[in-house]
Formats: structure tokens, C-alpha cells, sequence
């Protein structure tokens, strides 16, 4: 939006104005994130600035402490299994959705992302009442049950992205010169298709990381996630401990986001049409 | 465009076998998508639909009653509603107070009826504790000598109603209505009723906070779309860094940023504007700066990819005709975002409705949403029919701005970024 050179003044005072007002929301968005960062190598007690010194103190306390070691473990746990299955079948039915038409797929498709429109307090609310009958709350398996499901819209999501231009024409190919569908599937489809399922993995990785009203119905003591421990650390303690797991979230986000980057990029360059 | 590929391939067979293969390999490919959205189905199927609609019904299920109390529930068909039952209800009644009481079941049936109608809960308890001193009729005489309220009709018509296998109470409940002593629905006395207007507080902050991100979101997003790539793609990864920023991250952030010692109170009576500092955080203005916060890029993205794809010219045509710059925008520009703006409004709108962890972290008391009474009715009260009653309110309310708008907006062809 460059300023052209016959600009009013009017238009010119509009046209920094305008740059200033962007600013300042980019401002609203970054600077809270941001400033928990140093706090979080404050030497003092307090969450406030000014700093009263640099230390390392509330990092050792958040990786060696035996509550938030308990927490990262169950995260690490809860979220890798849960994006495994969350990619195994979510890439698995976005394949199916866009291999064909077939009768009440719009209702399927729409059946398949309602985890991501549904309130996260009734998934919980539901999950929990179900859960009880099976015996599955305060269980890792109805954590990363529950998890999976909230996932998987992520995966569809990525996945049918890649799909639409992906050749179909190349699994006939694949065929006809003899390969097992299984066989089209893991070396045509899937390295085609690579950088939608990895985001979505990610994607569901991350749902699961961050996720913490389920995991606040159905997960008993021995089962806190980061997020969950985080919601009682914030109303009970304020412990600075909380800023050093923020900040390691922080870090966290930013990498996921250059992968991504990377990743989108990559899928470009791939399906770029011929002669680009 | 199978049917040129495979036209070339079939042209020695006559036109019919060729249908007919197509047909066939038409139907392989569906029977092909069906089997592998399936899994994935029977998942869900089993574990999240079949849950929310045991859930949507556990606001009406009343079954355990009639399981504590099995004689009663048969014996209590036979009473007409006026006057007092017979003395074989009161019989039964007593036959299965007895049972109730040693199987520590009575304080159930007495939570749920002091549900209905308050006073049940003690009457049960206390005429529990010596309902084996009963050994013999007159069953009705005696137990009205334990308490008179035992004669009176409308314990009964409690009784009678709290028997059934389902029950509207907990969803007349979560809209403040009640069953008055005549067995119709009333209105609950004002100042019992706090669920409606819990509701149309949910609703109004949830609209607030979609205006918030609309007058935010429009201008960071015109300008994304219409800036040099360079800073669009810095722009969009600040952007999508706050968007995978973990929600209790952002959430705690807000509460160091304007808690009373925090950066804004700091910076506020550094200048001199304020000497004391403002409540800022714990209650409705910090509810609606963190939530605007972390659902402004869901109104961004949606906009910003409408715009991109809203040509320059028709703006400049409409300049180039005379109109000023302004009118241009709004006649010209403006219509072209409105489906970014649905988008994006009907997506803050239907996760705002939902939230739980911000307002409980930066809210007061009086700024809670239906989601943390879901939460509460589970947690503290052990309410799970008014949980669940609270719970279908909220899925009827997010299902239906979905119903009506949804269609407009493909939420499936959302970008994530």
C-alpha cells in the first residue's frame, strides 16, 4: 500500500493513521506474549516488573519438579498417541472422502468436523458420562480417546486440502501396472500427499497440547497435562514456575508455526502447476 | 473425464459392455471411499456421538428413581392426584424405605425430589433413620405421625412426578421454569431465576467479542491483503504464532499484563494519568480484552483470504467514475468482504458461546458463561442431570447459528493458516 504520489493531505494523514491503528493492534496481539518471556528469568518471586534479577531457577524447577515433570510426561504421552491415531484415521477417511461422491457425504464431512464446532465443555461433559460407565476416567486410554477425536477434524482439514490437487489419474497408473491398492496407497498417495498429513499431525499434536477442559473432566490426579496443571497453577500459586512452562509453550508455538511454514511452502513448490 | 480415458481404451466393445464397465468401476471407487471413511465413523459413531446423545438424554432420564423406590412407582399409577393415596402406596412406600435406608439409596431420592420441591430431602432423611420402628398397618396413619408432611398432597404430587422414567424438570430448570403445586409450569420466583439471564449474558458477551474482532480484525486484515509481500508474510507469521500460542499462555499473559501491578497500571500512573491504579482483570473488561485476544486471528484469516482474492480494479473503476474515496470503499470494497465477515463472525461467535477457561481465569463471578455452570454442576454439585440440562441449551444454541448460517460458510474449507 504505497503512497502515491498524488496523495491529498488528507489522504496522506488517513494513510499513516491508518499504518498506526495496525500497528497498535499487532501491538495487542504480540506485546502480553512477549513480555511474559523475560519475566520468566526473573530471579524474584514477584510476576511483575521491574526484574530484580537473572536467573534460571523457575526453568529447573519446571523440568525437575516432580508435578510438572509428572505434567510433561503425560502431555508428551497423551499427545503422541493421540496424533497417531488422529493421523492414521483421519488421513485414511479424507482419502475416502475425496476419492468419490457418495451418498450423505456432505452430512459425513460435516459429521467428522464437528469436534471443532461442538463446545469443548459438552465433548467433556459427554465423554465423562460415558467414560464413567467403561471405567475409563483417570485412564490414559480415554484421554487419548478423547483427544483423537479432537484431533481429527485437523487432519481431515489438511488433509483434503493437499487431496484436491493431488492426480487421482496416478493411482490408475499405479494400478494398471500391477501395484496392490496397499501398495498405490504407500508409494504414490502418501508421499504425495506427505506435507498435509504431516501439518495435520502437528495440527493434532498441538489441539491435544493445549487442550484442557476435557482433561479437567475425565483426567484424575495422576493424569495432569501442561495446560491443566497451568489452569490450577493460575488459580491457586501464580508461581513463576508458571511463566518458565509458558515460555517453553511460547517456543513451542514458534517452531510448530515454521514448520508449518516450511511445510506449506514445500506443498506448494510440489503442486505448483507445470512451466511455473 | 473417465469416460475419455476410458473410451480410447474400450473402443472394440460395443457402447453397452462400455457402460457398464463404467458403471462398475464407478461403484468400485464409492465402495472404495466408503470403506476407508469408515473406520473413522464407527470411531466417532461409538465414541462421541452415541456419548453426546446419552448425555442430551441424561437431562430428561429419571429411571434410577423408579429403581429405588420399584413398589411405590407401580402402587402410585393407581392414585388419581386429589386427596391422599391409598395405604397400599403408603405401604409400599414404607416397604421400600426400609430397603432404600439399608442400602444408603434414600439420600438420592431425596436429593433429586428436594430438586423439585424443598423440605423433600429432610423428610426423606429424617423419616428414614426410624422407618423400622414401622412393623405393621395403619401404614398411611403412621407415617404421618412420623411428619404431617406425609399428608400433604403436594409431597405426593411430587412424588408421583419424580417417579416417572423421564422428567422435564432439569430443562424447565435451565430456562427458570418450575412446577408450581397445581402440576403446571410457572416461572420461578425472581430471585431464584439466574439461568436465563446466564444465557443472554453468554450470548451478549459472545456478540460483543465477534464486534470487538470484527473492528479489530477488518483493518490488520485490509491491510495484510493489500501490503508488499514482504510484510504480509512477517505479518501473517506474527499472526499465526499468537494463533498457536497455547490458550492458557495468552490467557495467563493478560492477567500479568493488567493485573494491578502489571505493565498498563505501571504505564497508567507512570504518566500520570491514573495515581491509582484500575481494575483491570477479574472482571467483564478483562473477560473481553483476553477473549478478543485469542479469537481475533479467526476473524482475520477468513477476512483476510476474501480479500486477497477482491481485484483492485473494481475499486478504482468506481474512483475512476467519480466516487469519492470513501464512497468507493463502502459501496465498492465492502460488499465484496461481507462472506469474510460472516466466516469470520459465525466462527468467533460459535467458540466464544463455548468458552470456559478465560472467563473462569480473568472473569469475576458475575461474568461466567454456560460452560462453567456445565462445569460446576459436575464439580461441586454432582448434578449431572443439570449439567446435562445446561449442556443441551448450549448445543442448541451453538446448533442452530449453525443451521442458519452454516451453510453460507463452508467451516470444512477453512484455512488453518
Amino acid at each position: 500500500m504505497a503512497l502515491p504520489a498524488h496523495a491529498t493531505l488528507g489522504g496522506k494523514i488517513w494513510h499513516y493513521s491508518f499504518r498506526a491503528i495496525v500497528i497498535l493492534i499487532f501491538i495487542y496481539l504480540v506485546v502480553p506474549i512477549l513480555s511474559i518471556i523475560p519475566l520468566s528469568f526473573n530471579s524474584g518471586e514477584l510476576l511483575s516488573y521491574p526484574m530484580q534479577g537473572f536467573s534460571f531457577k523457575w526453568y529447573d524447577d519446571f523440568f525437575s519438579s516432580g508435578r510438572w515433570g509428572l505434567a510433561i510426561k503425560n502431555s508428551l504421552i497423551i499427545g503422541t498417541s493421540s496424533m497417531i491415531f488422529a493421523t492414521i484415521l483421519g488421513t485414511t477417511a479424507a482419502v475416502g472422502i475425496n476419492r468419490s461422491n457418495f451418498p450423505g457425504k456432505a452430512l459425513i464431512v460435516a459429521l467428522l468436523i464437528s469436534p471443532m464446532m461442538i463446545p469443548l465443555v459438552i465433548t467433556a461433559l459427554s465423554l465423562y458420562l460415558f467414560f464413567a460407565r467403561l471405567g475409563l476416567n483417570s485412564t490414559y486410554t480415554g484421554l487419548i480417546l478423547a483427544h483423537t477425536i479432537l484431533g481429527i477434524p485437523f487432519v481431515i482439514i489438511t488433509v483434503s486440502a493437499t487431496l484436491q490437487s493431488f492426480d487421482y489419474n496416478l493411482m490408475r497408473a499405479g494400478a494398471s501396472l500391477g501395484a496392490s491398492p496397499l501398495r498405490v496407497f504407500f508409494k504414490i498417495v502418501l508421499p504425495n500427499i506427505a506435507p498435509g498429513v504431516f501439518s495435520g499431525a502437528l495440527f493434532a499434536f498441538a489441539t491435544s497440547l493445549d487442550e484442557v477442559v476435557v482433561v479437567m473432566f475425565i483426567a484424575g490426579p495422576s493424569h495432569r497435562t501442561i495446560p491443566r496443571q497451568m489452569f490450577s497453577g493460575i488459580r491457586e500459586t501464580l508461581s513463576p514456575t508458571l511463566l518458565a512452562a509458558a515460555t517453553v509453550l511460547i517456543v513451542f508455538a514458534g517452531m510448530l508455526m515454521l514448520t508449518l511454514e516450511l511445510l506449506r511452502k514445500r506443498s506448494e513448490k510440489y503442486n505448483a502447476p507445470p512451466g511455473k | 473425464m473417465t469416460f475419455a480415458a476410458s473410451e480410447g481404451a474400450d473402443n472394440s466393445n460395443d457402447g453397452k459392455s462400455l457402460r457398464k464397465k463404467l458403471l462398475r468401476a464407478e461403484r468400485r471407487k464409492k465402495f472404495e471411499a466408503i470403506g476407508l471413511v469408515t473406520p473413522l465413523l464407527i470411531v466417532m459413531v461409538v465414541f462421541y456421538f452415541v456419548p453426546i446423545a446419552m448425555m442430551l438424554f441424561r437431562s430428561i432420564d429419571n429411571s434410577q428413581m423408579a429403581k429405588i423406590l420399584p413398589q411405590t412407582s407401580i402402587a402410585i399409577q393407581n392414585w388419581s392426584g386429589e386427596g391422599l393415596p391409598d395405604e397400599i402406596t403408603y405401604a409400599a412406600i414404607v416397604g421400600d424405605m426400609k430397603i432404600a435406608q439399608a442400602d444408603r439409596d434414600l439420600a438420592k431420592v431425596g436429593r433429586r425430589l428436594n430438586f423439585d420441591l424443598v423440605g423433600f430431602h429432610s423428610l426423606l432423611s429424617k423419616s428414614g433413620r426410624k422407618i423400622d420402628e414401622i412393623k405393621g398397618p395403619p401404614y398411611k396413619e403412621n407415617l404421618i405421625a412420623f411428619d404431617k408432611k406425609w399428608g400433604n398432597e403436594q409431597y405426593w404430587t411430587v412424588m408421583e412426578r419424580g417417579l416417572k422414567n423421564t422428567t422435564l424438570l432439569y430443562l424447565l430448570a435451565a430456562i427458570d421454569l418450575k412446577y408450581d403445586e397445581n402440576n403446571k409450569i410457572v416461572k420461578v420466583p425472581e430471585y431464584e431465576a439466574i439461568y436465563v439471564s446466564i444465557i443472554s449474558r453468554t450470548v451478549y458477551i459472545s456478540l460483543s467479542i465477534t464486534i470487538l474482532t470484527l473492528i479489530l480484525g477488518f483493518p490488520i486484515a485490509y491491510f495484510m491483503a493489500n501490503t508488499t509481500p514482504r510484510t504480509r508474510n512477517l505479518l501473517m507469521i506474527i499472526l499465526l504464532l499468537v494463533f498457536w500460542t497455547s490458550l492458557l499462555v495468552r490467557t495467563l499473559s493478560w492477567i500479568l499484563v493488567l493485573q494491578n501491578n502489571g505493565v498498563v497500571n505501571n504505564l497508567l500512573m507512570f504518566t500520570g494519568i491514573i495515581t491509582e491504579p484500575l481494575d483491570m482483570v477479574f472482571n467483564r473488561f478483562g473477560v473481553y480484552v483476553a477473549m478478543t485476544h485469542v479469537l481475533l486471528p479467526f476473524m482475520v484469516l477468513p477476512l483476510y483470504s476474501v480479500m486477497r482474492s477482491i481485484p483492485s480494479d473494481y475499486v478504482r473503476a468506481a474512483q475512476s467514475l467519480g466516487a469519492k474515496s470513501i464512497t468507493a470503499f463502502i459501496r465498492v470494497y465492502l460488499p465484496q468482504t461481507l462472506p469474510g465477515i460472516g466466516a469470520g463472525a459465525l466462527m468467533v461467535f460459535i467458540q466464544a458461546l463455548g468458552y470456559y477457561i478465560t472467563p473462569a481465569l480473568v472473569g469475576g463471578p458475575r461474568d461466567q458463561m454456560v460452560s462453567y455452570f456445565v462445569a460446576f454442576f459436575v464439580n461441586e454439585r454432582v448434578n449431572w442431570s443439570m449439567a446435562s440440562a445446561l449442556g443441551l441449551t448450549l448445543l442448541i444454541l451453538t446448533g442452530s447459528l449453525y443451521l442458519i448460517f452454516g451453510k453460507r460458510v463452508n467451516i470444512a474449507n477453512m484455512k488453518l493458516g
